[in-house]
């Protein structure tokens, strides 16, 4: 449904994407998942038919973007990042607006109207002007936009961003609802956002594409690792170099102080391969003689999967 | 097929009608131009003379509400594209399925539409003149026929300084600073009759508005308007096309 091939972006001289290539089969929803400025809107935007890539060619529903964007904006919905709508208009005079442009039609027009707000659940909020509504609202107008017209594609920027975690929630719940009528391209920099949403994930850094899984594989390849904070006290050196030895462990960085942490202590979070390296912190710490304050697990984080992957991709290359 | 222009014309004219801003710059447009009518009508009361009386007081008063028309018209079309950058709504609507010529056009249908309402107001002045001394209506229509014109070019002026910022305060001071320069170059002959200066003044629709101030409706004047709007309505369009000449190679 959306197929992207060897897609080369560049703003000047900065290279914004470099040769991406992946695409969507029809149904499918795809998370896109990078951290900022990784290249994920500049990818959307080219494949809305707002700006044409440098090189490489995008597909959407069978149609070239470059040569036939009418009739690929026809079949597309669109809820760009940071949606600020016109303030000085109601919600429901918007939802028509966009309804005009996306349908033919009073009548169908009306009923499409209808039907996104109450699959948005904005009823009560559609006589209410835009520039009152706040973000989570706001977001769901986004959304409501997205689906008139009845899309066979969706691109979501950030759906997620800047919500509650019950607006999370729904967000999430109606986007996975759309799931398998609808083909889904959502981009986000939050993993578990994706995971929870996303059949499969393409993760994205610095233009080119780092990993393309399902999103149950990509799980299996965070698992096995673990971060943990640790808090101790004792020869600062010492310290680090003893779980710097320490079998498994890929990493340790040394954070600046807090208050309260003491003035002996120091600050380390330990990045490593073995899932129980907490028992092993505990007992060498212990069995150097130096005090243990706090050992407690840092969930994986984004970055952490960035530093596995590139890691995995440094030693491929080696 | 107009559809999308229907829709934008719709958009544009409630964001216009539903806005105390509208009804703010007609005051400030009625005062000022209520004031000339006024100054004008002693003028002539008092040192009126001749056989054409008529005629040089319409002339005059077209003339004053030129001037008027060009303080206000960027005031209206400063907001149409450069809210939309600033918001970044022109994001989604240039990516719905519309060509970027309806999104144009159903903006300067709105803007024109908003502008003769402002105008409407002034044929009073005529109506008003009518009811205490009958004169010839040929005298008047040529007049607003020329003020339409001028308006319409005023907008697309406008629209295009507006395309090229998301600032709506830099494209209001742009148009105005367009529009009066246009206007500056009709009032020294001698400093504009060669060179660039004098091309400049050539296209000034300033200049061109003259012959309907005179009561004239010269079809070559007409065809120039047009053309005039024509034109400014492709560089707003390549201005609009500009997000997508980055990065090409």
């Amino acid at each position: 449904m959306i197929g992207v091939q060897n897609v080369t972006k560049y703003y000047g001289q900065v290279c914004a994407l470099d040769d991406v290539s992946f695409s969507v089969k029809s149904g499918e929803i795809v998370g896109l998942l990078g951290p900022n400025g990784s290249g994920k809107t500049t990818l959307m935007r080219i494949l809305t038919g707002f700006f044409p890539a440098t090189e490489g060619s995008v597909h959407v529903a069978g149609l070239d973007v470059a040569t036939s964007s009418l009739e690929v904006r026809n079949r597309l919905g669109y809820l760009p990042e940071n949606v600020v709508l016109y303030p000085d208009m109601s919600v429901r005079a918007f939802l028509h607006f966009c309804a005009r442009v996306k349908t033919d039609g009073a009548a169908q027009r009306r009923a499409n109207v209808e039907r996104v707000l109450s699959e948005c659940a904005l009823e009560h909020m559609a006589h209410r002007y835009m520039g009152t509504l706040s973000k989570g609202y706001r977001q769901r107008v986004g959304l409501a936009q997205a689906l008139l017209g009845n899309p066979e594609v969706l691109i979501l920027d950030e759906p997620t961003v800047g919500l509650d975690p019950n607006q999370v929630i729904d967000i999430r719940e109606l986007i996975k609802s759309l799931g398998g009528k609808v083909t889904i391209l959502l981009s986000s920099h939050i993993l578990h956002e994706v995971e929870r949403i996303c059949e499969r994930v393409v993760i994205i850094d610095k233009g080119r594409i780092l990993a393309e899984d399902t999103t149950d594989r990509l799980s299996e390849r965070i698992q096995g690792a673990a971060n943990v904070r640790v808090r101790a006290s004792g020869p600062r050196l010492g310290m680090l170099n003893a779980l710097r030895a320490l079998e498994t462990v890929a990493q340790v960085t040394e954070h600046d102080k807090q208050d309260g942490d003491g003035p002996e202590a120091a600050v380390f979070t330990v990045r490593s391969a073995n899932q129980d390296i907490a028992q092993e912190i505990a007992r060498t710490i212990i069995h150097n003689g130096w005090a243990l304050h706090e050992l407690s697990p840092v969930a994986l984080d984004l970055e952490s999967l960035f530093i596995r992957l590139t890691r995995e991709e440094q030693k491929e290359a080696a | 097929m107009f559809a999308n222009f229907w829709a934008v014309l719709n958009k544009e004219l409630r964001s216009y009608f539903l806005s105390p801003f509208i009804y703010l710059i007609s005051a400030v447009f009625l005062l000022l131009s209520g004031y000339y009518f006024y100054s004008d009508l002693v003028f002539y009361v008092q040192f009126g003379f001749g056989l054409n009386i008529m005629e040089n007081f319409w002339q005059l008063i077209f003339t004053d509400l030129r001037l008027v028309i060009m303080l206000t018209v960027p005031f209206l079309t400063m907001r149409l594209f450069a809210e939309e950058k600033r918001l970044g709504t022109i994001e989604l609507l240039l990516t719905y399925p519309m060509r970027d010529t309806d999104l144009f056009w159903g903006k300067f249908a709105a803007c024109a539409i908003a502008t003769l309402f402002m105008l409407s107001f002034t044929l009073i002045y005529p109506v008003l003149m009518f009811s205490l001394q009958p004169f010839a209506w040929t005298l008047v229509v040529p007049g607003y026929v020329g003020l339409v014109m001028l308006s319409l070019s005023f907008i697309a002026c406008g629209l295009f300084i507006s395309s090229l910022t998301d600032n709506t305060v830099v494209a209001g001071l742009g148009s105005l600073g367009t529009l009066l320069f246009f206007w500056i170059l009709s009032w020294n002959d001698g400093a504009t009759q060669f060179g660039l200066l004098n091309t400049i003044a050539s296209v000034s629709m300033v200049t061109h508005f003259q012959s309907f101030a005179l009561g004239i409706i010269d079809s070559k004047e007409i065809i120039f308007f047009l053309l005039f709007i024509l034109f400014f309505s492709f560089l707003t369009l390549r201005s609009l096309e500009t997000r997508q000449w980055k990065g090409r190679r």
